[in-house]
């Protein structure tokens, strides 16, 4: 396995007062799609959010391209070129569509996503690009929020709950962009409540439980029990994580 | 910019900014020549004014754009008084080069201070800064060569340093105010436009998203506060320079040089660079006509600020903009000649500066398909949850 773009050592954090990651090891290698899968409150999001530097970690708990950026802030993390598209999209309320994509710039990291090629990849913001952003749709609020991290040319992007509370068939055209992202050699980790969308898109996954790795293995060949006996941590009955995933 | 292969141009400017470009140079030199058209009293009155406009655009600067509602900026405005009284008096500096040392003393002072204040938030961060203005009212009332808590008078020799002749003086306070107004909105002006304003305003939106794009909020937000503490100062200076007289209370008063001030900037439009200038103009135009009421006058300004916040929390501004969609400063990004869809080139010029405004319009959406497949909880941005 060539040497990860991407390392975590031993990561712990912290939400609030209450522990939500206890020494997670991870790894993701140049230009690999990895799901993060688990339950509510496994700590997904303040896994991403400790990469992006939003939690508090310690040096030596995250290594990026032979980088130690463990104890740095979200500012300088992002210049390192690691872009978050946060749960819940989070856009600037009182800029357009395109100022919501020119503040992705900032970092000015150099690379083929600029404003055009953005727009390329999602057409309809070209559209509204001077409308107020949270005028837009959930879905194209979305697609502001992608276009606002690619602006950075990051070289891994990680997506927090890209489809929660939008309609099925904006999550299939959102999840249809995908490809055309990673394709350019940027590495992404997807953390999906929704998890055959998640297995689909992904090479690898980790499936997380307490804030602890409690399965991970090859998205292609993954056996659904296991995977509900890891999400859940206890053994089910078989109708019923028929039902859940 | 310049991607575009399309045949459109995106600009800053509008007519209306190049009408306010030209119209304001014009009213600039009415007022540079005002010493020879105004009366003692009114040159005075407007002194007065342009200082408060000062004071206004400088909270604006922080509240409005970078979302450091501070209600403690009399701290630096008694401060800069202060020290100027400090500066001519015992180390015989004219007042006009003690001007410019009260900036870097304001700036130098200020830093220890945003170390202190900026580790609170929100309403803590509000009170916190006032603590602060209240330590340094208590401060320089022990102070005994500067009068402690009854004050001093600017002595004689010192206002007669500063130009021969009453007339003399009288102009080049006038000229000093309309200076510092120049350069305070010149330089809020150049700040927004700059990288760092768009920054500004994303930070002001969004902390977290705005982080996690690579913007170093913690020094974003020192900068726009030491700054501001540096020319408030000056403004504090040049305010007791014209009052020749200087006490704890007047210097430190949390009315005079806050309240005030805040109620200019609510009523003009927070978040905009036109907003103080109409709240100053509204404010004084209340005060010149209603201040011999006493007590009711300030109810009058109560019921002014509570109507306006609830009928148009964007401030005067903001209903004139949203009725004319125009612009004096132009801030924001505008397209002309859109090759693009007709109906989106009509509504293509916001305005960038308003504040929390994701109330704006919703019922202009669902014109697309993907909006009314949506769950309508999602149209605005959610708490961040985990």
């Amino acid at each position: 396995m060539p040497e990860p773009i991407l390392r975590t050592n031993n990561l712990t954090a912290w939400y609030g007062d209450f522990q939500a990651l206890f020494g997670l090891d991870l790894e993701l290698s140049d230009g690999e799609v990895i799901a993060i899968i688990g339950a509510n409150g496994a700590g997904k999001s303040t896994l991403l959010r400790s990469i992006a530097g939003l939690n508090q970690s310690n040096s030596n708990q995250i290594w990026f391209r032979g980088n130690d950026i463990g104890a740095l802030r979200a500012d300088q993390i992002a210049q390192q070129g690691i872009a978050l598209v946060p749960e819940g999209r989070q856009l600037f309320a009182s800029l357009s569509v395109e100022e919501n994509l020119i503040i992705g710039a900032r970092s000015g990291r150099p690379g083929k996503w600029q404003l055009s090629s953005v727009y390329k990849l999602f057409p309809v913001l070209e559209e509204r690009r001077h409308v107020p952003a949270t005028e837009l749709s959930g879905g194209q609020q979305q697609m502001v929020a992608i276009g606002r991290a690619l602006m950075s040319n990051p070289e891994l992007i990680l997506f927090d709950e890209i489809s929660l509370g939008l309609a099925p068939i904006i999550i299939k055209s959102i999840y249809e962009a995908l490809p055309g992202i990673v394709d350019q050699g940027i590495s992404a980790i997807i953390v999906e409540q929704d998890i055959s969308k998640a297995l689909s898109v992904s090479s690898r996954f980790y499936c997380l439980q307490e804030g602890k790795v409690a399965l991970q293995g090859e998205s292609r060949t993954a056996e659904r029990e296991d995977i509900s006996r890891a999400y859940f941590g206890v053994v089910q009955d078989e109708a019923c994580h028929e039902g859940q995933i | 910019m310049n991607d575009f292969k399309t045949n459109y141009v995106v600009t800053r400017s509008s007519r209306a900014s190049t009408v306010a470009m030209v119209s304001g140079i014009a009213v600039l030199a009415v007022l540079i020549a005002a010493p020879w058209w105004a009366g003692r009293a009114d040159l005075r009155l407007m002194a007065e004014l342009f200082l408060y406009l000062s004071l206004a655009s400088l909270w604006n600067l922080m509240a409005g754009y970078a979302g450091l509602v501070s209600v403690g900026q009399q701290a630096y405005v008694g401060f800069g008084g202060y020290l100027l009284f400090a500066l001519t008096m015992f180390a015989g500096i004219h007042p006009v080069a003690a001007l410019g040392i009260v900036a870097v003393l304001g700036a130098i002072v200020s830093i220890p201070v945003a170390a202190l204040v900026f580790r609170l938030r929100g309403a803590y961060f509000a009170i916190g800064t006032w603590v602060v203005a209240e330590v340094f009212r208590l401060s320089f009332a022990q102070v005994s060569v500067l009068g402690g808590g009854s004050g001093t008078s600017l002595p004689t020799k010192v206002v007669k340093s500063m130009a021969s002749g009453r007339q003399a003086r009288e102009w080049l306070s006038y000229w000093l105010a309309l200076a510092l107004v120049i350069i305070v909105i010149a330089c809020v002006f150049l700040f927004l436009r700059s990288r760092k304003g768009l920054a500004l305003s994303a930070i002001r939106d969004n902390e977290l998203a705005a982080g996690s794009l690579g913007i170093n909020i913690w020094w974003t937000k020192f900068t726009v506060y030491v700054v501001t503490a540096s020319l408030t100062t000056v403004v504090g200076a040049l305010i007791f320079l014209q009052k020749l007289r200087i006490s704890p209370d007047a210097a430190f008063s949390v009315n005079d040089w806050t309240a005030f001030v805040i109620f200019i900037v609510v009523i003009g439009g927070i978040g905009s660079l036109e907003g103080p200038i109409i709240g100053t103009l509204v404010f004084f135009a209340l005060r010149e006509t209603l201040a011999d009421l006493g007590t009711a006058y300030l109810i009058a300004l109560g019921l002014v600020a509570i109507v306006v916040m609830l009928k148009a929390p964007q401030g005067l501004w903001g209903i004139i903009r949203s009725r004319w969609d125009i612009q004096f400063f132009p801030l924001g990004y505008r397209v002309k000649g859109s090759s693009l869809n007709p109906s989106t080139t009509g509504r293509s010029k916001m305005g960038r500066s308003t504040l929390g405004s994701t109330d704006m319009g919703s019922t202009e959406m669902g014109a697309s398909e993907m909006g009314r497949l949506e769950d309508s909880s999602n149209k605005k941005p959610t708490e961040n949850s985990d």
